[in-house]
């Protein structure tokens, strides 16, 4: 079979693990990396689940390797670090079948609180790490990293980048190998290799070292397909990997090219042969210079960061401008039309019905400190609403409003609150409320619960009633959960009534306990969800043009500066009727029920 | 051909990159689609990038090359003209839609844009699209009369757009898709 796809490089890095003949995967949702786990649940052939966060989808999908299944984990790079445990001592044991880890960075942070370059975490665990530069390569390199995890006992990381992931180019597809072929091995009781414990880390570590060398000797070996060597004018070479490859390979064609399909470890030999070969050789590499610094480590001459940025993504236009400043390039900048200066932005906002709204109104009114959390609420930190202060990493809110009252103390704690989303808590805020209980903290820990893991695209989580693969499954109940650790002061609220909302917030924050508030309301955008209200309008007569509707900050009001009244876009307002509740003179009318 | 698409979050700027990518593969050609997911996705200013030739490298077009800036709002039009080649096309909807910073009165939104456009010679076709979708029978196909109008000023046959637009669209909005297509190609 040959058939060609037009596929984003997540689905073909799914593909890649279905031809592989690979029966688990797992991960938790993070852009860019979440759509390689939505693919490859619709595969039959393999059993796939949302884990609870990163750490649990590496544990799940170690254990199936060693019990004997090709396995996948995907993450984005952030999740790599609350993964990070596991994965530095799965490269001490190793594997049995083959293990993939697929870490999606992104570079200039379109949907990130940080940039980091993943290839860091390879040497950290000395673990070999492989970099697509296109769609059929994210196929064709998952389905090796499969092969390569084998035959060396290693876990493998599939590193990937915001442009390769959420790119699309045509890709060959093949078959699944057969049920016969796939290498479905016996569990491997071996407990002097799985159990890291001192005795055997020891003797693990010595092995490492040893595969490391023997990944080198590889990597150098051009008919292991990882690298790629294309001598043309030899005046300037490159050396160059993934995404960048491409964006070079547009700027100067007639470069000589070395591309790296295996960025970690290094082909020294066949580097070193290229730098040789070429005059003058530039390392364009995206985020940090890894490949440059252990190119310069072996004596030879390489131009890198010198001329190329660090920080954020690159792009044919940043190459081309930096090797044209080094004197290299003649050509000119191709821009022809200028924007217009003063164009004002369009931040991405809360989406129009969005039920985070209400609590964030109403914590900013109450002039609270509010530690925040990763998600869709991140967007009630900027104006209008700006109702967060911190945002730090998945889960941290709630250690973090514990901090603050270990700093200030129990008034400050009566002046503080945590919000989390429900997917988030699961992932890593019930720690961190257990720690609050445990230390006798007096917190009040927010839940805004949407149903769903909204800001990644809607995937199912433990308090969902469904699984990755849409079947029914237990919903986790964080008044139960709230209750067995030890709260007694659990509320659930309706995120819509702000009069109750207010009286809660401001009961709970006062009390000397630790409190936890459930808000509930599906997110607008799940299929199905509607409100009871179908048209609102503003009476202009009763309308004074005191702008406090405009503090929801409601992609469907504006403020008409002619007639100095409000009003609603009708094509944009869903009717959830919150600007209703915020109106002091009832000059917002529903107009007419819904049948 | 590289054309940049310029939309608002949740106006179909995605499904108008796989129409064209969809296009560009039937018609023989090696092609690349790029877009950002995620944090755009809520409102937010987001572009598509479409590629097609005999050989793409680089996913996304480069500021300056674009033979075409599809724009679905008229801000996000006057926002990404620097991506045009000279003589390049910008095809603009004239909808506006207001991003917060407006709503919240820090700014205003620029009254001149297309006057702005015209002093800089840009070649440009403006239309109503947000009209013309709800007079197809669907306020969502803005997208599709906007793909219309983008045929009818390309090189590529007719056939083949419908062809593209049958092969990505799903099954029950097709219908009023294709009149959107329809109200868009015969614009000129």
């Amino acid at each position: 079979m040959s058939k060609k796809e037009l596929l984003l490089g997540n689905f073909a890095v799914a593909r890649g693990a279905y031809e592989a003949g690979a029966t688990v995967a797992t991960a938790y949702p993070g852009t860019p990396s979440t759509e390689i786990t939505e693919y490859i649940a619709q595969y039959d052939k393999i059993n796939s689940e949302w884990s609870t966060n990163e750490k649990v989808a590496l544990e799940v999908a170690i254990g199936a390797s060693i019990a004997g299944s090709r396995s996948i984990v995907s993450m984005k790079h952030v999740g790599l670090n609350v993964a990070a445990d596991p994965f530095m001592t799965v490269t001490y044991t190793g594997v049995n079948s083959g293990l993939v880890i697929a870490v999606a960075d992104d570079p200039s942070m379109h949907s990130s609180q940080n940039e980091q370059d993943t290839r860091y975490f390879g040497m950290a665990g000395k673990c070999p790490v492989l970099e697509p530069s296109n769609s059929q390569e994210c196929k064709d390199y998952t389905k090796m990293a499969f092969e390569i995890s084998e035959k060396f006992d290693t876990p493998v990381i599939l590193r990937l980048t915001t442009r390769i992931s959420h790119s699309q180019s045509i890709v060959s597809l093949e078959d699944r190998i057969t049920d016969e072929e796939i290498i479905s091995r016996p569990y491997d009781k071996n407990p002097d290799k799985y159990i890291s414990a001192p005795a055997n880390a020891r003797k693990r570590r010595v092995i490492i070292e040893e595969r490391l060398g023997k990944l080198q000797e590889f990597t150098n070996n051009p008919e292991n397909n990882l690298i790629n060597v294309e001598y043309n004018d030899k005046a300037i070479g490159i050396i160059t990997s993934g995404a960048s490859y491409q964006y070079a390979k547009e700027v100067c064609p007639n470069a000589s090219f070395f591309k790296l399909g295996m960025v970690y470890p290094l082909p020294k030999e066949a580097i070193t042969e290229f730098v040789n070969n070429c005059d003058k050789v530039y390392v364009i590499e995206e985020l940090e210079p890894i490949f440059e610094k252990e190119i310069k480590s072996w004596g030879l001459y390489v131009i890198g960061k010198e001329i190329f940025p660090t920080i954020g993504e690159l792009s044919p236009e940043i190459i081309r401008t930096c090797l044209k400043e080094a004197g290299e390039l003649e050509s000119k900048s191709l821009v022809t039309y200028e924007v217009q200066e003063d164009l004002p932005v369009r931040p991405p906002v809360l989406c129009p019905g969005c039920h985070h709204r209400g609590p964030f109104y109403i914590l900013k009114k109450l002039k609270l400190n509010v530690s925040g959390d990763i998600g869709c609420y991140t967007l009630g930190g900027v104006p209008p609403l700006s109702a967060i202060d911190t945002t730090i990493c998945m889960g941290a809110s709630i250690g973090m409003a514990h901090g603050f009252e270990m700093a200030k103390g129990k008034e400050f704690a009566k002046k503080s609150v945590a919000v989390i989303g429900d997917s988030t808590f699961w992932h890593s805020g019930v720690t961190g409320l257990i720690d609050i209980v445990y230390n006798k903290g007096n917190s009040t820990v927010i839940v805004l619960d949407n149903s769903i893991t909204a800001m990644t695209g809607h995937q199912e989580n433990p308090s969902t009633g469904k699984t990755l693969k849409g079947d029914m499954a237990p919903q986790i109940d964080f008044v139960a959960l709230g209750k067995a650790i030890g709260i007694k002061r659990v509320v659930e609220v309706d995120a819509y009534d702000l009069e109750k909302l207010e009286e809660v917030i401001k009961t709970e924050v006062n009390a000397e306990e630790p409190s936890l508030i459930i808000t509930k309301r599906p997110c607008i955008l799940i299929k199905g969800v509607k409100f009871e209200y179908k048209d609102l309008q503003v009476n202009s007569e009763k309308c004074n043009g005191c702008k406090l509707c405009l503090r929801i900050g409601c992609p469907a009001i504006s403020f008409n500066n002619e007639t100095k009244k409000a009003e609603i876009n009708k094509s944009l307002c869903v009717g959830c009727g919150l600007c209703v509740d915020v109106c002091k003179r009832s000059a917002i009318e529903l107009k007419e029920k819904k049948d | 051909m590289n054309i940049l698409i310029a939309a608002v979050g949740g106006q179909g700027a995605v499904l108008a990159s796989k129409v064209l990518g969809k296009l560009a593969q039937n018609i023989g050609k090696d092609v690349k689609v790029s877009e950002v997911h995620g944090m755009s996705q809520r409102g937010g200013s987001v572009v598509a990038h479409v590629k097609f030739g005999d050989k793409i490298y680089s996913p996304v077009v480069e500021r300056g090359s674009a033979d075409i800036v599809l724009a679905f709002e008229l801000l996000e039009g006057a926002r990404y003209v620097d991506y045009l080649k000279e003589n390049g096309i910008l095809i603009s909807n004239t909808q506006k839609i207001n991003p917060m910073p407006v709503i919240i009165g820090a700014v205003d939104y620029p009254e001149d844009i297309k006057q702005k456009m015209a002093e800089k010679n840009i070649n440009t076709k403006f239309v109503d699209a947000l009209d013309l979708a709800k007079e197809s029978g669907n306020i969502k196909t803005v997208n599709t009369v906007l793909i219309g109008l983008l045929a009818k000023n390309s090189p590529i046959a007719k056939e083949e757009w419908v062809k593209a637009i049958k092969e990505t669209v799903p099954e029950r909005f097709l219908d009023v898709n294709l009149k959107a297509f329809e109200m868009g190609y015969n614009l000129n």
